[in-house]
């Protein structure tokens, strides 16, 4: 059962789209080709994961996250973005003007630096339970072994009674069994260049490594727009739909 | 080497501070000396105004041995009420403001001085001898009307002001001296003289010390501790040692404070919890609220939370005989009323939950950006503790413009080696965390001078410190990176290059 205040912000959501054109229970990226192929976006009760595909992509992956979480927020909703001390130490702070350039507001960030993974599960266990934040944003750096099916299981069963969309960032990991709806790996793509080939919009490479009941092996190159607050396909990349087909049907064939 | 302090069997022997500590082993061969360790002594004098702090809000020390307790308003516990009575019994001397001071003063030796028993001083008096006795301290208690009297009282234990002697005003010099031989032995000759002959003679110095002791010259004492607005505490004749007393003790407390708030119209933002052990040690917890509160459940919720992560788990010891909450930081909080599409009810949610972070992981573990006018990156945007933050409106941008700051900082810039076509040109190549990067494009130089209003002399010409030449450069592979120059070729010979930040 879903909490009042969800179901609110589901209403709420509603309203701001009189049209009925974007499921309330489901995150867009904002390109059409992409959130169809996605069955309308991605799920917002839901536990998804998103790895870097290399470590010096650190910036590329908490980007392409942190513009996720900013989507799935409805009115001001708060996003808690949880750091492990290993990670900040790594890929250097998240800076808030940065943040502002590519579109989301600071103030409506909070972000808390847990001392170590356990700690850090712990956190987002208990904010994910929250139906009042928008997502949640949890970084872990390494192979981090506590950070299992079972744990990913509780934060999915956490996210799915709270309506909150819990996201994993994995940098320096490879992908394990975990209860994620989606796996993504994401990277820096070259941008188009703007006016004396300065560098362009912030470009990501994505791929969809797994999708439980949809499509998967779907590879885009995607393009943020600040002033739409949306993805769009890049012309250059490959084409959103490259292997149609669901997880079943593959089982079954 | 001198004698800095005696103890009783010591001083019975004749032996004095001052005395050099040759002339005393002449005296006493078999003498036990010791360091001087002037700051464990100052260490226990403030572990002495913590303990007693169970007496009065406002305690001083006074080095080296003594303290100070205004005991004005704090007698009630040691009011002994009358049986099936209910009205309170007030002495009339306790309404004076500035009558009650009393002096305790530690290492001294003499007797206590005796209040007329049944005196809610008398019941303070005996009630903190007995704990001093217990913790292994002699000590010598006095009274008096403004703290200098207490003071002098206690050090010369002499209860009456006139009789003290003239050293009691502490003045330096041959003071006490010159006193002596014009025949002023006592406080109360000194104080029959003119003061204008006096400080003709002795300066203006001996007068203002003769007229706080006497004279009734209060200077206020200055409290170890800011005394805070609502204060609630409970007593246990029998010390209390399970936590989970300890917890529900302080609920009920919670709720009381939570009535005195609502009175006054205000929520707290943080509270404090003393627990008096009856040993004298004092343990201290403080929980943070990121709004205004009222509510006895969450401060009640936050402080278990709070004993949960101590490091040490709290020792009770032999159990703790007074707990103590009190609201040093409030806010205006007026009544909420729940809003039918529950924005309230959500933004109430999110202030308990990073409360309940906070007061898990510690206060500055939990974090909300800010930022401030500067064009030095690292100066302008920042993060701050939940608890300092203030919301602050998004800037807004220019549309089309692509992000001109990064979305990780390095902080310190890392060193990096670059290659350029020419020496102030753009970076071509670059060599960073030992992989070389190819620029594929770039944008700059976006120059940032270093304020050289802030530095001393900083308008002369080179000691403005160096500007920074920023880039934003996209290597081959699609890495965007933000990379600067760390002063111009006319500032140094060799300038540095440091990458500063990364790029979504």
């Amino acid at each position: 059962m879903r909490s009042a205040v969800a179901t609110d912000s589901l209403l709420k959501q509603r309203l701001a789209h009189p049209t009925g054109a974007t499921d309330v229970a489901r995150v867009t990226l904002g390109d059409a080709v992409l959130d169809a192929v996605l069955g309308g976006g991605i799920e917002r009760a839901a536990l998804h994961e998103c790895f870097a595909r290399d470590p010096d992509q650190s910036a590329a992956v908490t980007g392409f996250v942190a513009l996720i979480a900013r989507r799935a927020c409805v009115g001001g909703q708060a996003v808690v973005r949880v750091s492990e001390d290993k990670g900040d130490r790594r890929g250097g702070n998240l800076y808030g003007a940065g943040l502002a350039e590519l579109g989301v507001d600071p103030a409506d960030m909070v972000a808390v630096h847990a001392p170590d993974a356990m700690a850090a599960l712990r956190a987002s266990a208990d904010i994910v339970k929250c139906s009042g934040v928008g997502a949640v944003v949890l970084e872990l750096w390494g192979r981090a072994p506590l950070y299992d099916l079972t744990a990913s299981r509780r934060l999915t069963m956490a996210a799915a009674r709270s309506g909150v969309v819990m996201l994993v960032v994995r940098i320096d990991a490879a992908p394990r069994a975990s209860a994620a709806r989606t796996r993504w790996s994401a990277a820096s793509a070259p941008s188009r260049a703007l006016a004396a080939n300065a560098p362009g919009y912030p470009a990501f490479d994505v791929e969809l490594l797994r999708h439980r009941g949809g499509v998967a092996d779907l590879k885009a190159r995607l393009e943020w727009n600040r002033d739409t607050g949306s993805f769009a396909s890049l012309p250059g990349g490959v084409p959103a739909v490259a292997v149609v087909g669901t997880d079943q049907s593959r089982r079954a064939a | 080497m001198r004698i800095a302090a005696v103890d009783r069997s010591a001083a019975a022997l004749g032996l004095a501070p001052g005395l050099t500590l040759a002339d005393a082993r002449a005296r006493v061969p078999d003498l036990l000396a010791f360091d001087h360790d002037p700051r464990a002594d100052r260490a226990l004098l403030d572990w002495l105004v913590e303990a007693c702090d169970r007496y009065s809000p406002s305690v001083m020390a006074v080095p080296p041995s003594a303290l100070v307790l205004d005991v004005v308003g704090c007698l009630h516990p040691f009011e002994r009420r009358p049986q099936g009575n209910k009205k309170i019994v007030s002495h009339p001397k306790h309404q004076s403001t500035k009558e009650d001071h009393s002096l305790w003063c530690f290492g001294a030796l003499g007797e206590t001085p005796s209040f007329p028993s049944a005196t809610p001083e008398a019941a303070l008096a005996s009630d903190l001898t007995a704990r001093l006795e217990r913790a292994g301290f002699s000590a010598r208690l006095a009274y008096g009307a403004t703290p200098d009297a207490a003071v002098a009282c206690a050090r010369f234990g002499i209860d009456d002001l006139a009789c003290l002697p003239v050293e009691a005003l502490r003045i330096a010099g041959d003071t006490h001296v010159a006193l002596r031989r014009a025949g002023l032995t006592t406080l109360g000759a000194v104080a029959k003289r003119p003061r204008a002959n006096l400080a003709a003679r002795f300066g203006k110095a001996l007068v203002d010390r003769l007229d706080r002791i006497v004279g009734g010259v209060d200077t206020r004492l200055t409290p170890h501790r800011v005394e805070a607005a609502v204060v609630v505490e409970a007593r246990f004749a029998e010390p209390i040692a399970r936590t989970e007393d300890m917890l529900s003790t302080l609920a009920r407390l919670a709720g009381e404070a939570a009535v005195d708030l609502g009175r006054r119209g205000v929520g707290g933002r943080r509270f404090d919890v003393a627990l008096f052990r009856s040993d004298g040690h004092v343990a201290r917890l403080t929980v943070e609220t990121a709004a205004p509160t009222r509510d006895p459940a969450l401060v009640e919720r936050l402080l278990r939370e709070r004993i949960d992560a101590l490091a040490d788990p709290l020792d009770p010891g032999f159990g703790y005989d007074l707990v103590r909450l009190t609201v040093p930081v409030s806010e205006a909080l007026a009544p909420a009323q729940l809003r039918l599409e529950g924005g309230t009810l959500a933004d109430s949610e999110l202030a308990a939950l990073i409360d309940r972070l906070v007061t898990r992981l510690g206060r500055n573990r939990v974090r909300r950006f800010a930022r401030a006018d500067s064009h030095i990156p690292e100066q302008a945007s920042f993060t701050l503790p939940v608890a300092d933050a203030a919301r602050l409106p998004l800037v807004a941008l220019e549309p089309g413009e692509p992000p001109l700051r990064p979305l990780h900082l390095f902080e310190p810039p890392q060193r990096i080696e670059v290659l350029a076509e020419v020496p102030d040109g753009p970076p071509v190549q670059f060599r960073w965390r030992r992989t070389h990067h190819r620029v594929a494009r770039f944008e700059g130089p976006e120059r940032i001078a270093a304020e050289w209003w802030q530095r001393q002399g900083g308008y002369h010409e080179g000691k403005s410190g160096l500007t920074r030449d920023y880039y934003r450069v996209e290597d081959a592979s699609g890495r965007r990176f933000w990379l600067f120059r760390h002063g111009l070729y006319g500032e140094r010979t060799n300038p540095g290059w440091y990458m500063h930040g990364l790029f979504a």
